[in-house]
C-alpha cells in the first residue's frame, strides 16, 4: 500500500515538473499586479488554435507567441478583460474558449451531462425495482411452504 | 406470453444503444477539427493598410471593394501553400481576381518563392508583424478568403485550395455571388 501511495506521489510530482518545463518562457513587465492577473488567467482560458489541446500560455506556436503579445498589449492600453475575450471571439469565435458561453446554442453542451445523469438514474431505479419484483415472485408464500411441509411429511409417512 | 414484449424490448436495448453511440461517435470523428468556422463570414473585410511586397505603394481594405476578389494567406515557409499554387495560378488565369496576403515571412523570400514558382497575385500584401492576419482570424497558411463586391467576406477555405472537395465549395460559393 505504501509503496502504490509513493509511486503516485512520484507521478503526480513529476508530471508537475513537466508541465513547467513545457511552459514558454517570455518576460512581460506590469504596471500592475491585477493586469498580470489578468494576463495569466486569459492565456490559461483562451485555445491555442494551432495546436488544439493547448492554452494560448502553454504553447509554442508562433500564433499563440502573438496572441499572448496582443493580449498584453490591450492590458497595457487599459483594455479589460471582457474586451479582450470579446476581441478574440470576434476573430476566432467561440472555439477560442475553453470555457464556452452559455447561451441556446450551447445549452446541450451544458445541461447534456446532467440529462444524461437523470435518464441514467431512472434506468437504475427501475432496474433495481424489477430486480425485487422478481425475487418477490421467486419467494414462496406461505401456503406454498405448508403445502412443501404437508408433502414431506405425507413422504415420511 | 405477457411478458415477452418488454423482454424484447430489454433485449434490444444495448443493441440500439451502441448503434446510437456509434452513430455519434462517428459523426463525431469524421468532423475535422482543425476547421474552425470562422465568425468573419457576413460581415465586411477588416480594416488594414499594408505594404505592397512588389512595389512601392501601400494595399487596404477599401482596394477589395468593387470586384469579386479571393484574398489568398500564403508564406514562403509554407508547404501546404506549395501544394495550392499550381490551383491558385490556375484560377488567375481563369480570370479570378487574387490578392496575397504574405504571412510572416521574410520580404526577400517571398519575392524568391513567386519568382521561382510564379505569380498569380495581382498584388501582394506584406504582413510581416502577423498583426494584421490577427484580424482575420487567420490561425495558419493557406488560407482564403472570398470577398464579394461590397467587401463583404463571404466564405473562407482553411488549408490547399488543392483539396477537391473544398475548391467545388468555393467554386459554388463564388458562382452564386453577384459579378
Amino acid at each position: 500500500m505504501y509503496n502504490i501511495l509513493s509511486k503516485l506521489i512520484l507521478l503526480i510530482v513529476l508530471s508537475c515538473s513537466f508541465h513547467v518545463v513545457a511552459a514558454p518562457v517570455e518576460i512581460f513587465q506590469f504596471d500592475s499586479p491585477e493586469k498580470e492577473k489578468i494576463f495569466h488567467k486569459l492565456s490559461e482560458e483562451l485555445r491555442c488554435l494551432v495546436c488544439q489541446n493547448q492554452s494560448v500560455a502553454e504553447s509554442n506556436a508562433d500564433l499563440a507567441k502573438d496572441l499572448r503579445l496582443e493580449i498584453y498589449t490591450m492590458l497595457q492600453k487599459g483594455k479589460t478583460e471582457d474586451e479582450i475575450v470579446s476581441f478574440m471571439v470576434d476573430r476566432y469565435g467561440d472555439y477560442v474558449l475553453y470555457r464556452p458561453p452559455f447561451e441556446p446554442m450551447t445549452w446541450l453542451l451544458w445541461f447534456g451531462p446532467v440529462v444524461i445523469f437523470f435518464f441514467g438514474m431512472i434506468f437504475v431505479v427501475r432496474y433495481m425495482k424489477a430486480q425485487n419484483l422478481s425475487k418477490q415472485v421467486e419467494s414462496l408464500s406461505k401456503e406454498d411452504i405448508e403445502r412443501i411441509k404437508n408433502l414431506h411429511a405425507g413422504q415420511d409417512k | 406470453m405477457e411478458n415477452n414484449q418488454p423482454s424484447m424490448m430489454k433485449r434490444f436495448m444495448p443493441l440500439i444503444v451502441f448503434v446510437a453511440l456509434t452513430v455519434l461517435l462517428g459523426i463525431g470523428l469524421t468532423l475535422n477539427p482543425r476547421e474552425v468556422p470562422s465568425p468573419l463570414i457576413g460581415k465586411p473585410a477588416p480594416e488594414f493598410d499594408l505594404p505592397l511586397l512588389l512595389s512601392e505603394g501601400r494595399f487596404t481594405n477599401k482596394d477589395l471593394i468593387g470586384q469579386v476578389t479571393l484574398v489568398n494567406v500564403w508564406a514562403s515557409w509554407c508547404f501546404a501553400c506549395r501544394q495550392e499554387h499550381e490551383t491558385v495560378k490556375y484560377l488567375s488565369r481563369n480570370g479570378v481576381r487574387i490578392i496575397g496576403l504574405n504571412y510572416k515571412d521574410e520580404p526577400d523570400d517571398a519575392k524568391n518563392w513567386l519568382a521561382t514558382l510564379g505569380n498569380p497575385y495581382q498584388a501582394v500584401a506584406v504582413d510581416y508583424s502577423g498583426r494584421i492576419s490577427i484580424d482575420w482570424g487567420v490561425y495558419g497558411a493557406p488560407e482564403t478568403f472570398l470577398i464579394d463586391k461590397q467587401g463583404i467576406i463571404r466564405h473562407k477555405v482553411i488549408g490547399p485550395l488543392s483539396d477537391k472537395e473544398k475548391y467545388d465549395e468555393l467554386m459554388s460559393v463564388m458562382n452564386s455571388l453577384e459579378k
